[in-house]
């Protein structure tokens, strides 16, 4: 077994309401996993489980073999909750120096993981005096001290600006390629950005889907959505030859499935001196998640 | 064992740096020195030290001012922990519930010891500069009381942690160590009070009395410093202590120390139970 990470089979219930029903999500190491999912889909109660302040009513969850809490276990897994507030008046430095001696990790470790989140000039002054960015960055800072076998990552990335997003994945990325397993959770796909090796989708307590992305968008296999610009002469019959809706008076969008593409696009060209402009939009990243969580929705309306 | 000092280490730096230690010194320093001053007058020629005199008075302010102090320290060790996500990453490291709280409890009970031992310290200093005579046999006095305040104040601390292992929000937590601190230190007292002025026959006030009086942490202090001191200096309030006690009141001390093992084992008790 090269999992880090096995949960199988996983089932919560918190009173009449389903947290998790039958979820079951490996996670190898070097492996980076997005759980996706809405607030009260189940993602916390999942890493509350795996790193065992709950217990799980059904299934089996093993952290390398060794059960959710066990001090075996909690030595190879590292967690950063949604949201902390560390203690004001201590420096950066002060806060990674007491997670490295609760995990007994070389004292060498502190100023290295300061350094990897770019937080070095600033490791002696109080958080008190940090950005939301910065925060966000001493939280992952104590996360990599000890080096985790499996990293555990609770919505890492929300309230960032872009750019330190950006930089938030890269240094996922970089943990990852030393051999752990990171297992982040996000509210939407479009904040991912494409930098995690596998997508995990729960819907109400269940995992609707567990697959690369570029899986995902292949079954998802979502129209593309072309929009041809023309002239105010010309545009009423380009949308009589296309559909799809007009935009602005002299352009035409329309969607298109993905194996017709080539053909909507040749016969565009061929109307020549008509067409201005073309634009080709693929399915974003957003619209691939609304069509998984509906898509459930749907079957779960049939049944 | 790294990790329990780790964790005092943090409640104590905290408490320097959020000025916790500052201001519970000064608290102390003020109220004592007030009593310093006030109580010089009426001594006058005693041949009683002028130590012991400020122990003794300092001991009845130790009964109101530590446990507070010591409450405040500790109501927010848990639920506030719970209530800022940083429990949840302590926990998730491999530390036992046990050791945080032991941990905790270390950093808070030296964060108390500094405070009281800078407090008493400098208001006993002061009654010593002021007395202007060789009274060194007080200074064993001033030691105890600052010890055995420190004992009440670890009391206090662990009986807080009870409080702040129950709830989730601080200021339920808060609440309830107010409430603890009003029942422990003002309306017990009023209730033994109520107690010795109904049974007019004296069984409650020999039987039933001294006990109640001991299981209450704070008053056993009380009886303990004030049975330690020179029977002629302490006739302040519970006079003639030795009379109606039917047992040492050396032992008294037991009671607070009774106390915080059994408060400490509640609470860490509640803890393990915590789903943070």
């Amino acid at each position: 077994m090269n999992q880090i990470l096995r949960t199988e089979r996983v089932s919560k219930h918190f009173g009449a309401l389903t947290a998790l029903s039958d979820v079951s999500l490996d996670v190898a190491p070097g492996e980076r996993v997005a759980l996706l999912g809405h607030n009260g889909a189940g993602k916390t109660t999942l890493f509350r489980i795996i790193l065992g302040f709950l217990r799980a009513e059904a299934g089996c969850i093993a952290i390398e073999g060794n059960s959710p809490g066990s001090d075996a276990a909690r030595r190879l897994v590292s967690y950063l909750p949604e949201s902390v507030a560390f203690p004001k008046m201590l420096t950066g430095r002060e806060i990674v120096t007491l997670y490295a001696r609760l995990r007994s990790a070389p004292a060498g470790q502190v100023a290295e993981a300061l350094d990897k989140v770019g937080l070095a000039d600033a490791a002696d002054r109080r958080c008190g005096t940090y950005s939301k960015g910065m925060r966000q960055r001493l939280g992952l800072a104590q996360a990599i001290v000890g080096t985790p076998r499996l990293l555990l990552l609770d919505e890492p990335t929300s309230g960032l600006d872009p750019l330190s997003r950006q930089r938030f994945y890269e240094l996922i990325s970089e943990i990852a390629a030393g051999g752990a397993a990171v297992l982040l959770s996000s509210h939407g796909l479009s904040e991912l950005e494409a930098r995690t090796d596998r997508v995990a989708i729960l819907r109400r307590g269940e995992l609707v889907a567990n697959a690369p992305l570029a899986d995902l968008q292949r079954s998802a296999n979502l129209p593309v959505r072309i929009r041809v610009r023309s002239n105010a002469v010309e545009v009423e019959n380009i949308h009589r030859a296309f559909g799809g809706e007009r935009v602005n008076g002299i352009s035409v969008e329309f969607a298109c499935p993905r194996p017709d593409k080539m053909a909507r696009l040749s016969a565009i060209s061929a109307l020549g001196d008509a067409i201005d402009d073309v634009d080709v939009y693929p399915p974003s990243l957003d619209e691939i998640y609304r069509y998984f969580l509906q898509q459930t929705e749907d079957e779960g309306a049939v049944g | 064992m790294n990790a329990v000092l780790a964790i005092a280490g943090t409640e104590l730096r905290i408490g320097f740096r959020n000025r916790w230690i500052l201001l519970s010194s000064l608290i102390l320093l003020v109220f004592a020195l007030l009593l310093v001053l006030l109580g010089s007058a009426p001594t006058g020629e005693t041949t009683v030290s002028p130590l012991t005199v400020v122990a003794a008075s300092l001991s009845t302010l130790s009964v109101y001012l530590v446990p507070l102090i010591a409450l405040l320290l500790s109501f927010d060790a848990i639920a506030g922990e719970i209530d800022r996500g940083t429990l949840q990453l302590t926990l998730a490291s491999p530390v036992s519930r046990g050791q945080v709280l032991i941990g905790k409890f270390l950093g808070h009970l030296a964060v108390l010891a500094v405070a009281v031992v800078i407090g008493y310290g400098i208001a006993g200093a002061a009654a010593f500069v002021s007395a202007g005579q060789a009274g060194s046999e007080g200074v064993g006095d001033m030691v105890r009381l600052i010890v055995t305040s420190i004992v009440l104040g670890a009391t206090f601390i662990a009986i807080g942690y009870v409080a702040s292992a129950s709830v989730r929000q601080t200021g339920t937590a808060a609440a309830l160590a107010v409430a603890i601190w009003l029942l422990a230190v003002v309306l017990y007292d009023l209730a033994l009070l109520g107690g010795l002025l109904a049974s007019s026959d004296g069984v409650f006030a020999r039987n039933v009395f001294p006990y109640l009086l001991v299981a209450n942490p704070a008053d056993a202090f009380r009886v303990f410093n004030m049975a330690a001191l020179d029977p002629g200096a302490a006739a302040t309030g519970l006079a003639a202590t030795g009379d109606f006690i039917p047992f040492l009141p050396e032992l008294a001390i037991l009671s607070p120390l009774l106390w915080a093992v059994i408060a400490l084992g509640v609470s860490t008790f509640i803890l393990k139970r915590v789903q943070p």
